[in-house]
């Protein structure tokens, strides 16, 4: 018997600015514990699609819900706040640009939201710390600031950031496509450690491999509707659409050169 | 020059400096409180406050200070406003450098890169403990410098204060040429001390913005 919500439900989901149209009715449902990489060549929409399910960037039409909660419920702006606040906290995000706190050490970074919207104390918020960047490998570095840390680790601590609020679920929005190359894999390993941990996780992505050897299910979209999904061995080895393929055709070219 | 002249004069500009800091702090603090105001009205969510906030900043931007300090000075009295030159000097300059710093607090804060505030709202952060914790931290340290060419403007404003008999430096120089005819000698000891006012604050402000850029 299944859930009858499922985790993450994204129902006809609508963007536009002015008359051009960003995202065209999409339809998305994860469950708890599923994987999903949304792929496509830029201007496809994905990471609007992912901005819009923590309401970042609010959708014209459509609805987002998580679990029994609706995230871009229309409401009067004080409740609205109070609706959303509440919702991010179970929502994490890792950017493309780490956007770390600068004028933070790494431990407060981490510590900062927990002890401030959860009511931790200092010792519990410094335990939490700990735990999380141990968990991306970065406890060393914890009385650093983030200047004087490399892409992949300011952005495994962004991670740590992220699961110190105990989120639900983890959206990546091309967490490691600002990542010089040889940092990506120290990025992905604690990605799919979280994959692991059974975490449910939205992954806007360029890293086709990390893509196929880490989630249950592919989407790919171009210019603002799903043009195919399925699990990555379809979608990556066997796709049915011209327009996967093409991507994919080039997106490999471009890799290999 | 005629240097004996100056040293009997000298006692009498000093104490006038002290009138010119003295009305440099409380102006400063002033146009701080202003600034603060207005810059929270500018980037409020009611679209009234908004609109209040850049009117203030286009009105006392858009009219020389002067005429700003005629009309509270000259004019008040007339609408029922009853100030002493002193108080005019310090509400007309405050209010007036209050719409700079306006625009170099707002400058400052939306030149914290857009990244940040989607940081702290995606933790769920409000909207205010996302600009007091993350926001504001980081703005303070690239308002510094430009605080201080406000303060530095702000300085050399107060000798317009003359114009309305407050008893402060430039009005001092033009008290003593109207005894002495001597207006070499009597601008270029108030000139020196400004100066040195102006380069004492300078220090000031160039070690807080290094203390800033440490931490």
């Amino acid at each position: 018997m299944s859930n009858p919500h499922p985790f993450v439900d994204i129902r006809h989901a609508q963007k536009s600015f002015g008359t051009l149209e960003v995202l065209k009715d999409i339809s998305l449902q994860v469950d708890r514990g599923q994987i999903v990489a949304i792929i496509g060549p830029s201007g496809s929409g994905k990471s609007t699609l992912l901005r819009a399910i923590n309401d970042l960037d609010p959708l014209t039409g459509g609805e987002i819900w998580l679990e029994d909660k609706q995230i871009n419920k229309s409401l009067p702006y004080r409740q609205y706040e109070k609706n959303i606040n509440d919702v991010r906290q179970e929502i994490g995000m890792v950017f493309q640009h780490f956007n770390l706190f600068p004028h933070l050490k790494v431990r407060e970074n981490v510590t900062l939201a927990p002890k401030m919207l959860k009511g931790l104390s200092d010792t519990e918020a410094n335990a939490l710390a700990e735990e999380q960047l141990t968990k991306v490998g970065m406890i060393e570095r914890i009385d650093y600031y983030p200047s004087q840390l490399s892409g992949g680790q300011k952005q495994r601590v962004a991670i740590a950031r992220a699961l110190a609020m105990k989120p639900k679920v983890m959206l990546f929005d091309e967490a490691t496509s600002a990542l010089d190359p040889e940092l990506v894999e120290e990025v992905n390993l604690v990605m799919k450690k979280l994959a692991e941990e059974d975490m449910t996780m939205i992954i806007v992505t360029h890293e086709m491999g990390f893509a196929e050897s880490v989630c249950d299910r592919v989407l790919f979209m171009d210019q603002g509707v799903v043009v195919e999904e399925g699990p990555p061995d379809v979608i990556f080895r066997n796709p049915k659409n011209e327009r996967t393929r093409n991507f994919l055709r080039k997106h490999l070219a471009g890799a290999a050169s | 020059m005629d240097y004996e002249l100056m040293q009997r004069v000298f006692p009498f500009f000093l104490e006038a400096a002290w009138i010119t800091i003295l009305l440099s702090v409380l102006t400063a603090v002033l146009g701080l409180i202003c600034g603060i105001l207005g810059t929270a009205a500018r980037l409020s969510r009611f679209v009234v406050l908004r609109f209040l906030g850049a009117a203030y900043v286009s009105l006392f931007r858009g009219t020389p200070a002067l005429i700003q300090l005629f009309i509270l000075y000259f004019g008040g009295p007339q609408i029922g406003i009853q100030l002493d030159a002193f108080e005019a000097g310090v509400i007309g300059l405050g209010v007036n450098v209050g719409a700079y710093m306006t625009e170099t607090m707002r400058g400052a804060i939306i030149a914290v890169d857009k990244g940040q505030a989607e940081a702290a709202r995606t933790l769920g952060m409000s909207r205010w403990q996302a600009m007091r914790n993350v926001i504001l931290p980081q703005a303070m340290r690239l308002m510094i410098r430009p605080l201080g060419v406000n303060l530095n403007a702000l300085i050399k404003s107060t000798a317009l204060v003359a114009a309305i008999s407050v008893v402060e430096l430039t009005y001092t120089a033009q008290r003593y040429i109207g005894s002495t005819y001597k207006p070499f000698e009597m601008f270029l000891i108030a000139g020196v001390l400004y100066m040195i006012i102006i380069y004492i604050v300078g220090v000031g402000v160039a070690l807080a913005d290094r203390k800033a850029r440490i931490t």
